[in-house]
């Protein structure tokens, strides 16, 4: 088959390497039909986590159709249409009894490592590194799906790959982000990054009560989709955001903060430039800029909600703010398994249309240029889906998205 | 040559030794640091009323083991690892750990276990180059649902002592399981095949078997990545 390949750092290569097969009997193999890019692909292509290896197929938000069942998987039939959840959960621990599916605690086979820095091990990914058990990804024709039992969710008739396919991770991420912000009556809530996973943030915490969002981004179109999803917002570049925050909020400051943006922050000034060397010689392995903003800017007794991912030490927190003002930090790679029946009643009840995000859809074949705008911010790029049934036609992309309203 | 158990003669310090073994061993105390540096196998026996013939007894230290400590010959490998399983009653664990022959299912190094009578069983662990060590163990202590011990006997490539405890752990939070176990490098040429047995690092090596028993008993099967594809390019 064909699949998306780490070769190094911003070098992926689409290759054909051998069909997955079953190994376990509570596998099950998937006919790709829709692929995405994530944020967090970036931190791999980026080359900021040394536990990649050459050749990694990588991806993690993937569906398509069953073509191979394990003889243990008996609740999803071959032809049925899922999406496969980024998190890879077992169903039977301590984590997954209590629906914390992305701490599963035995789908990582080789937690040894991730221990010695973390103390304990969360989930196995799919695509994600060997630090979270080394699984083939689904950027790729075919996946091999573990646990596949509890790891596939079968959709309904009627509903379009564009519509389901973010319900793998960036929807319930969004989401969950949001519910981790603790919403109450009449609060405000700030969230810094506008990528895909702001964008569902921001949509999530209306969805849930918030009076106003406040989102903030530097990228002219990103910063307009947040507006159409429902958002006030900021460009960091052009206005100093602690400040502006406060003069938004009545002189009190957000209720909740949200960092979407994770260790790649783009850093300002000075600070920007500590970060980028502290990382350049590893002393520091993620920039943690956002963070910080965040934390000084939330209100008193407020909410930090940390979406955006961290995979080592960070340096400078403010960690007299947070304590001194009572700060709530919640966290975590999104429990997917949790969120994912009740987001797809939401898709179908109306509420959300998530294939809003999308602004390129192109062949699997093109995936080493969707990195490259991706990246970038190329050809005002927010979302792409990799399509492995498209022939390696010219490129296809939709509707521009408006860069003024 | 064997040496009797020689319970007469506690020195004080000796005796406070095996009594914290024993509270480790049977549930009391949680953890083994700060335990003394060797009398598991001699905390085993006094435990068990001392049946079996062993070197280093419960109180006395043997000539043997006193010349071989003073060369620094003597240093036990000894590990202590603990899971928790979720969804499994002591009883369960306990059953179909007894059944030795259940071990190399999850222990990666074991080849096979053959119960030879009640309290006799024969053990096959694999070596480098095809090779294996091998050697008998007698149970020194079998309570059901609680508490197997055991130490190998004479003649064993590799001496080793240990034993497997499965206990409640609070109300919803399952069964904690913990292994203690320790074994002797035989020395000359068999070292470096033990070292390959129990890996360069025993603790991770009894911490993976630990992990795959957890994997297996909650999951149904062991998580891995083995046979998946890739674009290595070799
Ligand atoms: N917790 C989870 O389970 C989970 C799941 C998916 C993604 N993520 C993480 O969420 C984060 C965002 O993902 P994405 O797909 O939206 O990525 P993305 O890279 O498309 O978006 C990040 C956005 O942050 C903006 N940004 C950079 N520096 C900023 C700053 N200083 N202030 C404000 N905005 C800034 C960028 O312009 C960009 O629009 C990533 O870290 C990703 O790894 C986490
Ligand atoms: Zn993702
Ligand atoms: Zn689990």
């Amino acid at each position: 088959m064909r699949a998306v390949c780490w070769q190094g750092t911003n070098k992926v290569e689409v290759e054909t390497v051998p069909d997955p097969k079953i190994i376990n009997p509570r596998d099950a193999i998937v006919k790709i039909t829709s692929t995405a890019i994530c944020g967090s692909d970036l931190h791999l292509y980026n080359g900021l986590n040394p536990t990649m290896q050459k050749g990694d197929i990588i991806g993690h938000e993937f569906m398509g159709e069953v073509v191979e069942l394990g003889r243990k998987v008996t609740n999803v039939k071959i032809g049925d249409r899922v999406v496969v959840p980024f998190t890879i959960a077992c169903g039977s621990c301590f984590f997954c009894n209590r629906q914390l599916t992305s701490q599963c605690d035995n789908s990582n086979p080789s937690p040894w490592g991730v221990e010695q820095l973390m103390g304990y091990s969360p989930s196995g990914l799919f695509g994600y590194s060997h630090l979270t058990g080394g699984y083939a990804g689904g950027q790729a024709e075919y996946a091999r799906v573990p646990f596949a039992d509890v790891g596939l969710f079968k959709i309904p008739d009627g509903l379009t790959d564009e519509q389901v396919i973010f319900l793998t991770d960036i929807f319930p991420t969004g989401y969950m982000a949001a519910e981790n912000c603790n919403i109450q009556p009449g609060d405000t809530v700030a969230i810094w990054g506008c990528g895909p996973v702001g964008q569902f943030a921001i949509r999530s915490a209306l969805m849930l009560g918030a009076e106003r969002v406040i989102a903030i981004d530097r990228v002219p179109e990103r910063l307009q989709m947040a507006k159409l999803s429902g958002a006030e917002v900021l460009n960091y570049e052009e206005i100093e955001v602690g400040d502006a925050l406060k003069e938004m909020t009545g002189g009190r400051g957000p209720d909740a903060v949200m960092d979407a943006v994770g260790m790649e922050a783009h850093g300002m000034g000075l600070e920007g430039f500590y970060d980028k060397a502290m990382q350049a010689v590893k002393l520091e392995t993620d920039r943690p800029n956002v963070l910080r903003q965040a934390i000084v800017a939330c209100r008193k007794g407020g909410t930090v909600s940390v979406p955006g991912v961290y995979t080592g030490l960070v340096d400078k927190i403010p960690m007299g703010a947070f304590m001194n003002k009572g700060l709530t930090m919640k966290t975590g790679q999104t429990n997917v398994h949790k969120y994912l029946p009740k987001l797809l009643d939401r898709i179908q009840n109306g509420d959300i249309d998530p294939s809003f995000v999308i602004t390129h859809t192109m062949p699997l074949e093109q995936a080493p240029h969707g990195y490259e705008i991706f990246k970038h911010k190329k050809d005002s790029c927010i979302k792409i889906v990799l399509k492995p049934g498209l022939l390696d036609s010219p490129l296809t992309t939709l509707e521009p998205f408006p860069t003024s309203l | 040559m064997e040496i009797k158990s020689t319970s007469s003669n506690k020195s004080p310090e000796n005796v406070g030794d095996t009594e914290r073994w024993g509270s480790l061993i049977t549930g009391g105390a949680l953890v083994l640091t700060g335990l003394s540096q060797r009398s598991l196998r001699g905390a085993l026996m006094a435990i068990a009323g001392g049946t079996l013939a062993y070197h280093g007894a419960a109180g006395q230290k043997s000539l043997a083991d006193t010349v071989t400590e003073a060369a620094g010959l003597d240093k036990p490998i000894r590990v202590e690892k603990t899971v928790t399983i979720q969804n499994k009653s002591p009883e369960e664990l306990y059953t179909f750990w007894h059944d030795f022959g259940n071990l190399p299912t999850f222990m990666k190094h074991l080849k096979s276990v053959t119960v030879i009578s009640e309290t006799r069983s024969h053990w096959i662990a694999n070596a480098p180059l095809g090779a294996s060590v091998e050697w008998d163990a007698e149970i020194i202590t079998d309570r059901p649902n609680q508490l197997i011990t055991w130490a190998s006997v004479e003649g064993a490539d590799v001496s080793n002592s240990g034993f497997v405890r499965f206990q409640s752990a609070p109300p919803g939070r399952g069964t904690e399981v913990k292994v203690v176990m320790e074994y002797s490098p035989p020395g000359g040429g068999l070292t470096a095949a033990i070292a390959k047995v129990f890996g360069e690092n025993p603790e991770q090596q009894i911490g993976e078997d630990l992990r795959r028993f957890k994997m297996l008993m909650e999951a149904g099967e062991f998580a891995t990545i083995e046979g998946q594809s890739s674009g290595r390019r070799s």
